[in-house]
């Protein structure tokens, strides 16, 4: 009587996931080595965090009227951002998606637009906008605007390359123009993904608005970074509830918003 | 004999709610334009500006680019050590955040964990980090470390709870225990998932590790900052190249590998 126990794996199987394992595990070794962790500093961490916590609490809540004032300008960046994205990135979906881009170069140049908006983080394009139109909230109105643009794009033109052909034929079969057969073919298809879309970017924004004013582009992180900066701990406590209260809360929104479109 | 054209369907219950929320959102957009206090003379200037940096940023330092490479090796070691720190301590926090596999109160407290912490942006959870445990890149793995905990659990915490419902309950027909039924019967449907899920948060981390160098925590971001510091325009051109090929090939690379995976 042999004790043969089930097995998922055969050994060839077994040994080659092993080997993945093992040099998954050699290469993060080897990162952490480079990386150059310093231990004892690690060690000290939780002791660290727990005294900056106990600065930072109770928070200072009478320093809440101060902040009315950086919470409005931050939704106000989110929101001009979104809306500014909205706009320009509707005929840059209608580029970039293969069944309506008029021409094969418009559709190379409008996915080359979408890459690089996307790859450069909203804080990056804020620190390219604070060079042109000076530190404040338009520069990260424009920063926000600037890195959503792609993300909407590329999120529509994946919705209107889904799109049922059947519509479309149906409009133009009744000698509608290339606009009508837009507007009455494919708009209405791909109405609930570009608005749900785009308030998902928007409580997205908002989350990243709160730090745009850590590099001078307006909003709560201009405040944050000055009560850090003045090592005022009470302050810097109350600005980090506000924020999670105001992210929470726009996502909450944002959720209900997307439940009810689709 | 009227003529009668067709109208679509109004999404609204009743027309005029329709027009009242349009009503307002205009109105609202209409008064964060006038919050930014636009100063014309200000953008003009600016992009008068603008065709200065360009100039001076053209063409992209690329003698210089050798003093990238550390920056660049450091972003990718960040992106990937907190990659795998994340997915290893998401896995378990997201069984508990998933309805179908643990009792309602840990849900509920797998949930609130698992939304608090992706609600701060990274930046600041960086400062935070920076201040525990020093400047450098060790800062910014723990930072990326617990986005991804929280933002892994979440998706896969979703993936968990639309599992086939029969080999929980065939294996818990054996008299296996919660563990056995968790390893036999969940991680395996789960699996493949994990895989394409950890591939998109390393994606995702490539970006933002270009980012919390801004506050101390390692990767390129800092020598792109002092860049842009000190007018330093044609390095940080070449900079922002750099990133853009960074986050392209990233994105490459995870797409052949999630191809393979499904």
């Amino acid at each position: 009587m042999s004790a043969r126990a089930w097995r998922r794996h055969s050994p060839a199987q077994a040994a080659a996931r092993w080997a993945g394992q093992l040099a998954l595990a050699l290469i993060a070794a080897a990162m952490l080595a480079h990386v150059g962790v310093r231990w004892d500093y690690l060690a000290d961490a939780p002791a660290q965090v727990g005294d900056l916590l106990d600065r930072m609490l109770p928070p200072q809540w009478d320093f809440a009227p101060w902040l009315v004032q950086p919470l409005i300008q931050t939704i106000n960046i989110a929101t001009l951002g979104t809306a500014a994205a909205f706009v320009l990135s509707l005929p840059l979906a209608f580029f970039a998606a293969l069944n309506t881009s008029p021409a094969r170069a418009l559709y190379a140049l409008a996915r080359l637009v979408i890459v690089v908006s996307r790859s450069v983080d909203t804080l990056i394009w804020a620190l390219i906008f604070i060079i042109v139109v000076g530190p404040g909230s338009l520069a990260g109105a424009l920063a926000v605007a600037v890195r959503s643009v792609g993300f909407l794009a590329k999120l529509f033109a994946e919705g209107i390359e889904e799109i049922d052909r059947g519509p479309v034929e149906a409009v133009s079969a009744t000698g509608a123009s290339r606009l009508q057969t837009l507007l009455y073919g494919i708009v209405p298809q791909v109405k609930p993904v570009i608005l749900g879309v785009s308030i998902y970017r928007w409580d997205i924004n908002i989350r990243e608005s709160t730090v745009l004013g850590l590099v001078g582009a307006g909003g709560i992180g201009f405040t944050l970074n000055e009560a850090i900066l003045g090592l005022e701990w009470a302050r810097v406590g109350l600005i980090l509830v506000v924020v999670l209260g105001i992210v929470l809360l726009s996502e909450a929104v944002s959720a209900l918003a997307r439940a009810r479109i689709t | 004999m009227t003529t009668r054209t067709w109208r679509p369907p109004s999404p609204w219950p009743r027309p005029w709610i329709g027009a009242v929320v349009w009503g307002a959102g205009v109105a609202f957009l209409a008064w964060n334009v006038l919050s930014l206090e636009v100063d014309p003379a200000r953008v003009v200037r600016g992009l008068d500006r603008l065709g200065t940096v360009a100039a001076r940023a053209w063409p992209p330092d690329v003698e210089r680019a050798g003093m990238l490479v550390s920056g660049v090796l450091e972003s990718i070691e960040i992106a990937t050590l907190s990659t795998l720190f994340g997915v290893l301590l998401g896995i378990p926090v997201a069984v508990l955040a998933a309805r179908n596999v643990v009792p309602l109160p840990v849900y509920a407290g797998g949930r609130v964990a698992v939304t608090l912490g992706r609600t701060l942006h990274e930046l600041i959870l960086a400062i935070v980090f920076v201040k525990a445990v020093g400047f450098g890149p060790l800062a910014g793995v723990l930072t990326l470390t617990v986005g991804a905990v929280a933002s892994f659990a979440k998706l896969l915490a979703e993936q968990i709870e639309t599992i086939d419902r029969r080999p929980i309950e065939a294996i818990r027909a054996t008299g296996a225990s919660r563990g056995a039924v968790l390893v036999y019967a969940v991680l395996p449907q789960v699996l493949p998932r994990i895989v394409g899920l950890s591939i998109y948060q390393w994606d995702v981390h490539l970006r933002h590790s270009t980012i919390i160098g801004i506050v101390g925590a390692g990767g390129i971001g800092a020598t792109l900052y002092n860049a842009f510091a000190r007018y330093d325009y044609d390095l940080a051109l070449t900079i922002l190249l750099v990133i853009v090929g960074i986050v392209l090939a990233g994105e490459a690379v995870s797409a052949v590998a999630r191809r393979a995976v499904q």
